[in-house]
């Protein structure tokens, strides 16, 4: 089992460098760089201290050399002007456009995505998992007709436009500031009680709008899934044996329809960033998506580069996660059988 | 007399698309305490659904629209048939006074719980005992119930476990709060013979110890013979027959009963003497061919070894194999049939699909005869392969998964024809000549299979074999998957054809009686090896080997005159070290063949081979 697990950390870290590498060449493949294209700027401006300061940079990143040492140099495997200091070393790079190291920028941006995100998973779950349940052991029923109208709803409405209609509410009903993930005036405050508070009220429309189209679609495949289960022996087993029916649904039918939630869990991750950029620029929340967004459009390399390697790098994580709960959760798949 | 169940004038109907339709007909029966009633029928004529109806687990298509059951398991009588379908009271009686165990102990296993887990549970639900007591109870009962290491078989899987002892786990989960009824439907018809045997006699033991009652369901009239007392016979949900076995047996009355009676396999059968369908097939066969004559036979298999190589275990440790087929040797002449008998595991599949070249022997070769003399089989390519798959067709055990859903019979027949060039006018001829041939009508060419019941399936898989006009047929369990009322269809079907169509079968099958009808030369298989070969007569009339004759003793035989010896089956007759001498085979040890009379070739130890000499 160790030994699986240390196997899966050796080939996720060759991949991650091949993932690295794909990056890098694609962020390269417009012509012209940020720097470059600045300096352009600036020459026809006549800024010469700036046009100097460019010049440097470019030095120091070594964007002078050719793309394959840049590359090097960025993962931390070569040299730079600076010595050894790349991504290896825990060096995510310089953002230009904001002139500032990454870190700086992403640092805060990183950890409100995930919080956003997660709680909108969490959500999805919550209301997903009885809603399916309910909706399969109560089927062609009226109650199973509304869960699947509601749920065709949710798929159906995209998520910026019930991200502006519940924000109006929010900020008629609630006096919720518009847009942000906390009062715009705290912007610039320490993580005290207050803003702990604002963060909280704010996150209930993210949490809802990015969740309600994930919680359709799951409340859709849980309830095939079930349906497919209930009528497994199995299933009559339980009941054979007396036990009360939600124990036996949740004991056998229930967990039965869970594995292919749970190989999902590799997909989510990475989605859990990417996917909800829209649904960011529209609620004007500080998370990576637009960041990552604005960074590809003006040719930020570092920045680009290292948001997309953090989603490589939570799709990996994501995809050993999925898979070491599988084997606990399956034992024909502990057994290696199958 | 005071039964333990009494139902009265019970009817079950299910909702379908096109109306209501009435599964079970005003049923009226009484279960006796501490016997066993045996409930027999075909497949839909409501032997299940009376379980269920039981049970109160019928499917939510089904009601029970009338009727009652009187169940006096304990104290005053309650009626199971008034009971709400999910209430307290009906639960309270499910598990606990009356349990039940199905057909496939796999699926009805959950495979994501261990089995100790999954027995105990029952105790848990209805006495609230923890994990401990249940734990230890649990274990009890699976050394009740024979298994080698009950402690160990707490924390396995269902998976881990061969099917008899996954239906001794089912038996243990369904007595483990000592029911007044088990009811068992078909609880044997997925288990080897010698398995069957085994939990026959089980169920029987545990019946003596407990007092309980078991309601047995079953198509298997050789297992009615052997374990019941006393006989209810249904056909299409209504009672047609019951009374004690003796009587029902000796003197069906029901011209159903009597036709069941006669479309079965037995091995007293005269030389010669045909099944009688109980629902005759109107087949076409055409008129007999001459069988081009061979100088030699049709298929040759000289010394043929295939071993596995299992999943890598550990880092460094050599990888595990097993050894499926050891030096095994056939040889079938032309216009004959070779059985092919042995349990599950013993590699006799894996020899069929060596000869369908699906699979490539490490050792040995196998030579096949198609009119231009020997050739190996698996030294064949390009034309002269394609040629040879012309030639060897198959014939599945599951009619229902062999046949594409999604492809009308006309396609499916033609597929084979198609791969082999032949021209868009002839395949439509031959597809209503092969109808005709299976006796199916030639319109019903443009259904879809799961328009067809089992039998017919398999009719049509038997037509798809013979599309291409092969010379050789491999059956694998040709009918186990069918219901006795037309495994007779069947098998006639398939003797007819090869008299007209002068083919050779290979008859894999571990069900013996249905090998003695069709075979004329018989190979037992164990552990990989043949152990014994013989015309059919000399197998059947004088086995020689232990195996052999541990596999004979263990097919319940629906005649009352030869009931089962249960004493003899213990479960040791596949292990060779276990063998008495001369047959006793050293670990390891491969042994060798020796001619007893002209034909008849048994496997002997080195040592008292040599000792024969």
């Amino acid at each position: 089992m160790i030994g699986q697990v240390l196997r899966r950390l050796l080939t996720m870290s060759v991949t991650l460098l091949v993932i690295s590498a794909l990056i890098f060449f694609v962020i390269k493949l417009p012509p012209g760089d940020y720097l470059t294209n600045r300096i352009m700027e600036l020459r026809a401006t006549g800024e010469a201290g700036s046009v100097a300061k460019a010049e440097l940079l470019i030095h120091q990143y070594g964007l002078d050399r050719p793309v394959w040492q840049q590359y090097l140099i960025w993962v931390g495997l070569m040299p730079g002007p600076a010595g050894f200091s790349g991504l290896l070393e825990g060096d995510w790079g310089w953002s230009f456009e904001y002139d500032k190291p990454v870190a700086d920028v992403v640092g805060d941006a990183l950890w409100l995505t995930l919080l956003v995100n997660v709680t909108a998973l969490i959500f999805v779950h919550l209301v997903a998992i009885p809603a399916a349940i309910y909706s399969a052991t109560h089927r062609h029923t009226v109650g199973d007709a509304v869960v699947t109208v509601l749920g065709y709803v949710g798929l159906a409405v995209p998520g910026f436009l019930l991200a502006l209609i519940m924000l109006f509410y929010a900020n008629r009903w609630f006096g919720l500031s518009i847009g942000g993930l906390y009062d715009s005036a705290l912007t610039n405050q320490p993580w005290d009680g207050e803003k702990i508070r604002s963060l909280l009220a704010h996150l209930v429309v993210p949490t809802l709008v990015i969740g309600l189209g994930g919680t359709a679609a799951m409340i859709r495949r849980m309830r095939a899934n079930l349906l497919d289960e209930l009528a497994k022996p199995y299933t009559v087993t339980a009941r054979a044996k007396g036990m009360p029916p939600t124990r036996a649904l949740l004991k056998y039918p229930f967990r039965m329809s869970l594995n292919p939630f749970v190989a999902d869990i590799g997909n989510l991750l990475p989605h859990l960033v990417s996917g909800s950029v829209l649904v960011s620029l529209v609620l004007s929340l500080p998370t990576v998506g637009p960041l990552l967004l604005e960074a590809l459009r003006n040719q930020d390399q570092f920045m680009a580069g290292f948001i997309l390697m953090f989603v490589a790098g939570l799709t990996l994580v994501g995809m050993l996660i999925s898979d070491l709960t599988l084997v606990w959760l399956d034992p024909r798949i502990r057994m290696g059988l199958r | 007399m005071n039964a333990l169940l009494s139902i009265r004038d019970l009817s079950v109907a299910f909702r379908t698309d096109s109306g209501r339709f009435e599964a079970l007909h005003r049923l009226s029966l009484d279960i006796p305490r501490g016997r066993t009633l045996a409930l027999v029928g075909e497949s839909g004529s409501g032997k299940s659904v009376t379980a269920q109806a039981i049970l109160r687990i019928l499917p939510r298509s089904a009601e029970i629209t009338r009727g009652q059951m009187l169940f006096t398991g304990e104290g005053k009588p309650v009626d199971l048939a008034s009971l709400r379908e999910e209430g307290s009271l009906i639960r309270s009686i499910r598990g606990r006074r009356i349990a039940m165990i199905f057909q496939e102990p796999m699926t009805c296993l959950s495979p994501l719980h261990t089995v100790g887990d999954q027995i105990g549970e029952a105790l848990r639900v209805h006495t609230g005992a923890d994990r401990q007591e249940s734990d230890a109870r649990t274990t009890e009962a699976l050394r009740k119930v024979g298994f080698p290491d009950p402690k160990r078989a707490l924390r396995t899987y269902p998976f881990e476990l061969s099917g008899g002892l996954r239906q001794r786990a089912m038996i243990a989960m369904a007595l483990i709060m000592r029911p007044a009824l088990l009811i068992a439907d078909e609880p044997t018809t997925a288990l080897d013979v010698t398995t069957q045997a085994q939990i026959l006699a089980l169920l029987g033991r545990l019946q003596d110890e407990t007092g309980m009652a078991i309601l047995l369901i079953t198509h298997d009239l050789g297992v009615v013979a052997n374990i019941a007392h006393d006989v209810a016979v249904l056909y299409q949900g209504r009672l047609v027959e019951s009374g004690p076995k003796t009587e029902v047996l000796r003197r069906p009355g029901h011209p159903y009963l009597k036709a069941l009676i006669e479309a079965v396999p037995r091995f007293d059968m005269a030389p010669g003497e045909r099944l009688t369908p109980i629902r005759p097939a109107r087949a076409t066969i055409p008129p007999a061919r001459e069988a081009q004559s061979l100088s030699g036979p049709v298929l040759q298999v000289e010394g043929v070894s295939k071993t596995f190589t299992l999943r890598a275990g550990r880092f460094f440790a050599p990888p595990r194999t097993v050894r499926a087929v050891a030096d095994v040797s056939l040889s079938l002449e032309g216009g004959r049939t070779l059985g092919l008998v042995g349990e599950s595991g013993s590699g006799k599949t894996t020899v069929a699909k060596m000869i369908m070249r699906a699979l490539a022997p490490d050792e040995g070769r196998i030579l096949f005869d198609g009119g231009a003399g020997p050739r190996d089989v698996h030294a064949l390519s390009g034309e002269a392969l394609f040629a040879y798959r012309r030639t060897v067709q198959f014939v599945f055990q599951d009619p229902y998964a062999s046949l594409d859903p999604r492809m009308t019979v006309r396609q499916i027949l033609s597929e084979p024809m198609e791969i082999h060039g032949v021209p868009q006018g002839v395949r439509r001829a031959r597809c209503t000549e092969l109808m005709a041939m299976v006796g199916l009508e030639a319109s019903a060419l443009n259904r879809y299979p799961h328009a067809f019941s089992g039998g017919q399936r398999q009719r049509i898989g038997i037509a798809r074999a013979l599309s291409l006009e092969p010379r050789l047929l491999v059956l694998d369990e040709p009918v186990s998957a069918l219901d006795v009322s037309v495994q007779a269809q069947i098998l006639n079907l398939l003797k007819d054809l090869q008299k007209a169509l002068g083919l050779s079968y290979l008859i894999v099958s571990h069900n013996l009686a249905v090998v003695d009808y069709m075979a004329d030369t018989i190979s037992v298989m164990c552990r990989g090896r043949i152990v014994e070969e013989a015309g059919r007569e000399a197998l059947f009339r004088r086995p020689v080997h232990p195996y052999t004759r541990a596999l004979l003793a263990a097919v319940p035989d629906p005649s009352l005159d030869h009931p089962l010896d249960f004493r003899k089956v213990t479960g040791d007759a596949s292990n060779p070290v276990r063998w008495p001498e001369p047959y006793r085979l050293a670990p390891e040890e491969a042994g060798t063949m020796v001619e007893i009379e002209e034909g008849h070739r048994v496997r002997l130890s080195y040592l008292a081979a040599q000792k024969a000499a």
